[in-house]
């Protein structure tokens, strides 16, 4: 049988990673600021988990400027939703 | 053991935060409770108007372009709107003080979200209902209030805490009630909006109010 921990994904470790993850694959373009509130991160902590998850191909960022303002918004991509799943799919399969 | 544990944890989180991320959860049970008794003054002050003006509610509903109606009209409108502004003071005031209790911020995308489902059925429902009273269709007043109404919570119903669909299917219910029975509109959108809500806001409160309380 197929170890379900090896099926945990490295890169959903993290629970700022696992947060944003959670939060996108529920929300389209959900900007940096009510990410940051949701998961009650600090500006910094976020911005490098963000990365990471964008380098992995999770996630697409979106940059426009909102009154003058720059607002970054995140969107999972396909990629992203199909680790995320697996990587629930695989949690829940530890439990049982 | 504690690998399952952190897994369980993670789980738990995820749930957590997609819920919170898509629901507006600081509506309170008291706002529910509060509208629910201005509601019902509302209706006893308005049936108490009728009565001293020797006029039953029936008979106003066939009052068709005649005088007479016009001053009813005018203390009805402001008791429904006098209702309508305070019950809504009420929502704002307790949801701001729930939100401030668990450290959600109050607008946030998700309170947008949940005020455009809102307000779309509200606001159609509303101007029709001001079309109503001007071509002098009182008698579909009452009822309409309470279709639209109902149809904006169910509405919202995927943006929040469901038990307001639950609502909104018994406000739609009693609205089309009271179109087939309009002689009864007025009681029935005392009970609609006043008993109702008393209801919906009793059982929030239980639900997840009192035990937040209680783990301090």
């Amino acid at each position: 049988m197929d170890n379900p921990i090896k099926k945990l994904n490295k890169d959903f470790e993290s629970r700022v990673r696992l947060g944003v993850m959670s939060v996108l694959s529920v929300n389209e373009w959900v900007d940096f600021n009510t990410l940051k509130d949701l998961l009650e991160v600090t500006d910094g902590n976020l911005a490098s988990h963000i990365r990471s998850l964008e380098t992995s191909g999770y996630l697409e960022v979106r940059k426009q400027f909102v009154a003058r303002k720059p607002k970054t918004s995140y969107n999972i991509t396909l990629k992203g939703k199909k680790a995320f799943s697996e990587h629930l799919s695989a949690l829940e399969a530890l439990l049982k | 053991m504690k690998n399952s544990e952190k897994h369980l944890q993670d789980l738990n989180e995820i749930r957590q935060i997609m819920e919170r991320s898509t629901k507006f959860l600081s509506l309170s049970g008291w706002a529910g409770i509060l509208a629910g008794i201005i509601a019902i003054v509302g209706t006893v002050a308005a049936i108490l108007y009728l009565d001293s003006r020797a006029i039953s509610y029936e008979a106003l509903l066939t009052m068709h372009h005649e005088d007479a109606a016009n001053a009813p009209l005018v203390f009805f409108i402001a008791d429904a709107t006098i209702v309508l502004v305070l019950a809504l003071s009420g929502a704002v005031f307790f949801s701001c003080r729930k939100a401030k209790k668990s450290g959600e911020k109050i607008w946030s995308p998700v309170t947008k979200r949940l005020l455009y489902h809102l307000a779309l059925p509200l606001v159609t429902g509303g101007i029709l209902v001001l079309i109503l009273v001007w071509q002098r269709n009182v008698h579909l007043v009452a009822p309409f209030t309470l279709i639209f109404y109902g149809l904006s919570l169910v509405n919202a119903g995927k943006y929040t805490n469901r038990e307001i669909v639950w609502l909104g299917i018994a406000e739609i219910t009693t609205g089309l009630a009271a179109t087939i029975w309009t002689q009864h509109g007025l009681w029935l959108w005392g009970t609609g909006f006043g008993i109702y809500h008393i209801i919906y806001g009793i059982t929030l409160y239980h639900k997840y109010e009192r035990k937040t309380v209680a783990h301090g």
